[in-house]
């Protein structure tokens, strides 16, 4: 199973980071994207991967870390979605004023001289 | 103590109550709003003035306050800590807070929507990334402060600003990517986030685990030293801070030492001398990114045609001395760097607010500066008086004109800006700058032998100094000759009061700063003290206990 998530996060991370470099203003804003759950699997990840284990307080199973997945991770990704969320949104934005500013979807506001 | 420590949560809470209720207010209601928002700064600026004195009034031990907003102890819950350092940046983004919006006041917060709202929740997040004890929780008043700042950057629009806005968000949205990468990788080795418990675990990683922790703390530090402004993660920030409206280029001013702080604070917490084979880890990579940063800047300051740009690259400059100078991890040098960090943020600030108004009466006929990039600087002829001009005193034309008193205004708060940022004697710049060379040289204080000559990174750093203070000379002397001497005929600038009173009173606290420098030296080198000797804030921070509750009383206290 790590090795499924690893490769995962590797291929969400690689991806992204080649759109962030493309010249395009939706390729930055879909790499952007495609980063942040890269990294939100990363954080889930860090808590350490089981199967089998509960993920909420359940009756009957004593209250440790040996019967229970880490919790903190959980919480920690459940915040980055919410902010990356709300902050890709804003990018959109910015993204179109930009495009209707300049009339093109170049990141730097104009095309490159041939 | 107990009422102080409530204190330490109020200049987070109470920006995010005004910016509350100002949203609740429309937008017709500007001059409220402009009111409440200027009180609310000024309380804030009480706030922070009243906890500086306290954590002043205190010894070394016992100055540092601890608050449990969760009221669950420190490992576990959220804290936020009050120190010497925390203390000093808190009334530094006060001080600049209140001048920014008393610049604003005069026309730019009418720019657009929701200024004010805005610029309370870019106070929120300062003063919560400057109180957090938690790597978290500090993740989570960057965003605040970087949401706030994506929409103050782009407060009055137009192409300039959308462009740089648009880069500054994607740099900043993968910036936090990385903060998030580092904060878990410490956290999957470490098992805590909380900065005090982290440096108690950091000696007991196995040896294993050692090169993850490296690897997640210098992810970290790249998220930082994106904020801080370091070559070559700058590119960035020049054309932000220049392209953005006055005030709001005078509040970033305090942005790039978010960075630098978070960077501080962890650095000597995580790699104190105490932390075992991790000790002092990546040092050198500070020195060094500083002194590249600084070089770069120093050259490229020497290009700057514009005055926002003068402006930026100075911020650059002072940012490299900062960081090389930290990095070296020594008291006397860090307390100088802390003296040299709170005079030139000060100078920037109003450096910024003097840009707008002397680049507003460049009046139509002057040749229109470029938006994106410098142009080639005007050849030396031009500095030549046309013929004709009257330039003889034995005709007496010229004599008795009178200067308009804005025209002396702005001429004075520029020398005086520019004398603060070279460096140059006698305003508070220069003792800055003293105290960091002096320091260099005499690590364990004048007139004590050093235990070893200076390293070569040492020399570099002194040599740049002067050097970035001789750039910036030329710079700002040909930046004034154009924009003072020069201009013939021009129609001498409009100004409100709004305007000029801040840059009075930054300009009249840096003075102030020169003639009454020592209590400040003093209290930086205890500062700095502080960070390289953790224990306290450490012990402090683990030893706090929640308030019992009603209920809780018999659990709490067996």
């Amino acid at each position: 199973m790590e090795e499924v998530i690893a490769v995962a996060i590797g291929v969400l991370a690689a991806s992204g980071v080649w759109l962030v470099l493309r010249p395009r203003t939706y390729q930055v804003i879909m790499g952007l994207c495609l980063l942040s759950y890269g990294v939100n699997l990363f954080i889930f990840s860090m808590g350490s991967l089981f199967i089998g284990k509960e993920p909420i307080i359940k009756d009957g199973v004593p209250q440790d870390l040996l019967n229970y997945t880490d919790p903190l991770p959980q919480a920690l990704v459940l915040t980055a979605i919410v902010i990356s969320f709300a902050m890709t949104a804003l990018f959109l934005v910015v993204l179109l004023a930009s495009r209707g500013l300049t009339g093109t979807d170049h990141v730097d506001g104009r095309e490159r001289e041939e | 103590m107990s009422w102080m420590n409530q204190l330490i949560v109020a200049p987070i809470l109470l920006p995010l109550v005004t910016a509350a209720i100002m949203l609740l207010i429309g937008e017709k209601h500007r001059q409220f709003k402009a009111r409440l928002n200027l009180l609310s700064s000024l309380i804030g600026l009480g706030i922070a003035v009243t906890l500086l004195m306290w954590v002043r009034g205190q010894g070394q031990a016992e100055s540092i306050g601890v608050y449990l907003p969760g009221n669950w102890p420190a490992p576990f819950g959220i804290v936020l800590v009050l120190d010497h350092l925390s203390a000093l940046l808190l009334t530094l983004t006060g001080v600049i807070g209140v001048s920014a919006l008393l610049f604003a006041r005069a026309r730019w917060d009418g720019a657009g929507a929701s200024f004010h709202a805005l610029f309370q929740i870019q106070l929120m997040g300062l003063y919560g990334a400057f109180l957090t004890a938690d790597l978290f929780n500090l993740f989570v008043f960057f965003e605040v402060l970087l949401a706030a700042s994506y929409g103050l950057l782009l407060h009055g629009s137009g192409r300039a600003r959308v462009r740089a806005g648009l880069h500054y968000i994607a740099i900043n949205l993968f910036a936090s990517s990385l903060f998030l990468v580092g904060a878990a990788m410490l956290y999957g080795v470490t098992g805590t986030l909380n900065m005090a418990d982290l440096a108690l675990k950091i000696p007991l990683v196995a040896e294993a685990d050692r090169g993850l922790l490296h690897a997640g703390a210098a992810i970290l530090a790249m998220a930082f030293l994106v904020k801080a402004g370091v070559w070559p993660l700058n590119f960035w920030l020049v054309p932000a801070y220049s392209s953005a409206s006055a005030p709001v280029a005078a509040l970033f001013a305090i942005m790039t030492k978010v960075g630098l702080y978070a960077v501080l604070r962890l650095w000597t917490l995580l790699f104190s001398g105490q932390a075992g084979a991790s000790a002092n880890f990546g040092g050198e990579w500070l020195v060094y990114g500083g002194l590249v940063t600084l070089a770069v800047a120093a050259v490229s300051i020497l290009a700057a045609q514009r005055l926002e740009r003068l402006a930026a690259l100075s911020i650059l400059v002072s940012a490299g001395t900062l960081l090389a100078s930290v990095g070296f991890g020594q008291a006397a040098l860090t307390g100088a760097a802390l003296f040299y960090l709170t005079s030139s943020t000060l100078a920037l600030c109003a450096l910024f607010l003097l840009a707008e108004l002397i680049e507003r009466s460049r009046s139509a006929n002057e040749a229109p500066l470029d938006d994106e990039e410098d142009a080639i600087p005007p050849p030396l002829e031009s500095l030549h008086p046309p013929k004709g001009i009257n330039l003889d005193d034995e005709q007496k034309a010229v004599i008795g004109q009178i200067i308009p008193w804005t025209m002396a205004f702005l001429g004075l708060s520029f020398i005086a800006c520019a004398l603060l940022i070279i460096g140059m004697p006698p305003l508070s710049g220069f003792i800055g700058k003293l105290n960091l060379i002096s320091a260099l040289f005499n690590p364990q204080g004048l007139g004590m032998p050093p235990e070893q000559p200076l390293s070569a990174a040492g020399w570099c750093l002194v040599a740049l100094l002067l050097l970035s203070g001789m750039a910036s000379l030329i710079a700002f002397g040909r930046v004034g000759i154009q924009r003072f001497w020069k201009p013939e005929e021009r129609p001498s600038p409009l100004l409100r009061r709004y305007e000029c009173v801040p840059i009075v009173l930054l300009l009249g606290l840096c003075i102030a700063l020169s003639i009454q420098a020592e209590p400040l030296l003093r209290y930086t080198q205890d500062t700095a003290a502080g960070l390289q000797a953790p224990d306290a804030y450490i012990q402090a921070v683990m030893s706090t206990r929640p308030v019992p509750g009603p209920t809780t009383m018999t659990q709490v206290q067996p």
